[in-house]
């Protein structure tokens, strides 16, 4: 039978705080790139310029066609290889890791965008006609009449989407960037304790993300009493 | 930019010398949709069985479905494949364990993949199932058992027939998402399409190539089940409901 020893993870949860920090920062940098970029995305599909409404489904239906791990990949090997001949970058620098974080957030701006183009749809007709009737323009009515209501909307789903990519940001262990998994997984391979470090990540990951999706439920119910 | 395409790379023959990389990027899709498949079945049996038993009224297996959904919805499924493929094997009982890790190292990285690829996803359409039966009108439920049927035969005469049905549409996501989380699998070793294109990289010095070229095969799969399920969805659809004819 197998003995555990959990004694490594004391001492190594400071490197794991700081893999804890990047997995965070990681998350915030995508939900607020993912959000805007994601709301211009779904107002873009949404307008009547078909060359704008092209593209962006374009780019959604091609994000959402693709693993994120093949993403993060592109980002990670071959993009920075383009950028830094393209853009004649001096030898030495390393745009792996940003460049890994960036491709990222254009990923999930492609799922937010879908979860904002279904907000922006559940808002009444009449009230952009109400907004024009006041006489404000497009731009005025989206954003003083259309998205303030869709976004309140939206909220929980928007927050069920940010613990998805917050579990998705894992995957940056591809392209070696030390998140809170690439940390745990580092230091079971160091004290050759991978399995109680594996089972110790899956705890805190299933703590974190189990607590923050009751308190959306919760959210929920506060705002669409059923 | 001094890149030099050459799509005919594909063509030439690969390092191992019996194959062509061409060859090499065939083998790896093979691997996804047999990986991708053989968990879907899992997922669906699985994801079935976990879906009816959260809506019985029985307090204790709707308790355990709903832990079961929990549990696989909120750790990572990174984390979960390796605990599968490196935890899991030491916790078994030794002659398990080691009958396992003495297997071929393909076949270990592919049944790991395959169950957890398998549990993660049945844990969504559990959901789907369980939100297919709900959404059935009450009066179905109450009509089979005023007939006389006990609650399973009221199931499965009366309520599973409609709600598998229902179910479809919601379904065909969760199996293009199959196909695109099993590209993870390429973290433990598994030569799928996505470690083949790695590999295609480092082997060809043909970067662009190789991922556009893995690039457009995930695509192709992603078109090819959209397509199929649209018109499975079709026959399928139950006349009378929204998105049915």
């Amino acid at each position: 039978m197998y003995e555990f020893d959990w004694s490594s993870i004391p001492g190594a949860l400071p490197f794991l705080w700081d893999g804890m920090k990047i997995s965070l920062v990681i998350t915030l940098q995508a939900v607020v790139i993912g959000i805007v970029w994601g709301t211009i995305l779904a107002m873009m599909r949404l307008s009547s310029i078909k060359t704008l409404s092209w593209f962006a489904a374009g780019y959604v239906n091609m994000f959402r066609a693709i693993p994120l791990v093949m993403v993060l990949l592109w980002f990670f090997l071959i993009v920075p290889r383009f950028v830094e001949t393209l853009l004649d970058f001096p030898p030495g620098s390393d745009l792996r890791l940003s460049s890994a974080m960036m491709g990222f957030a254009l990923f999930e701006a492609a799922y937010y965008s879908e979860i904002i183009r279904a907000g922006i749809q559940s808002v009444p007709k009449g009230q952009i006609a109400a907004a024009s009737a006041l006489g404000m323009n497009y731009a005025q009515a989206m954003r003083l009449v259309v998205l303030p209501q869709a976004f309140r909307n939206m909220v929980p789903l928007l927050l069920t989407q940010a613990i998805i990519l917050f579990q998705d940001t894992s995957l940056v262990y591809v392209s070696a960037l030390a998140d809170f998994f690439g940390a745990s997984y580092k230091v079971g391979d160091r004290d050759g304790r991978l399995v109680e470090m594996l089972l110790f990540a899956g705890a805190v990951y299933f703590v974190i993300c189990f607590s923050a999706s009751q308190l959306v439920k919760r959210l929920q119910k506060k705002y669409h009493p059923a | 930019m001094g890149y030099q395409w050459n799509w005919g790379v594909f063509l030439s023959p690969s390092a191992s010398g019996d194959d062509t990389y061409l060859g090499w990027m065939f083998a790896g899709f093979k691997m996804t949709i047999a990986l991708s498949l053989t968990a879907w079945v899992l997922a669906l049996i699985l994801g079935a069985l976990v879906g009816v038993l959260r809506t019985v009224p029985n307090k204790t297996l709707a308790g355990i479905a709903t832990a079961y959904v929990e549990l696989f919805r909120n750790v990572p499924l990174l984390v979960q494949l390796f605990i599968w493929y490196f935890v899991l094997p030491e916790l078994l009982p030794t002659s398990i364990g080691d009958a396992y890790k003495q297997s071929h190292p393909v076949m270990q990285q592919f049944l790991a993949s395959m169950i957890c690829l398998g549990l993660f996803t049945s844990a969504r359409v559990a959901e789907q199932v369980r939100a297919g039966i709900n959404s059935l009108p009450k009066g179905q439920k109450n009509a089979g058992l005023a007939l006389g049927f006990t609650l399973p035969q009221t199931y499965r005469h009366v309520m599973l027939p409609m709600a598998f049905r229902l179910v479809v549409p919601p379904l065909t996501s969760e199996f293009l998402n199959i196909f695109k989380n099993s590209a993870v699998c390429s973290t433990i070793g598994l030569l799928e399409l996505a470690a083949q294109g790695r590999q295609l990289v480092d082997y060809t010095a043909q970067p662009y190539e190789s991922f556009i070229a893995v690039t457009l095969s995930y695509v192709l799969i992603n078109v090819t089940v959209m397509t199929l399920m649209h018109k499975f969805e079709r026959r399928i659809a139950v006349p009378g409901y929204i998105g049915g004819k």
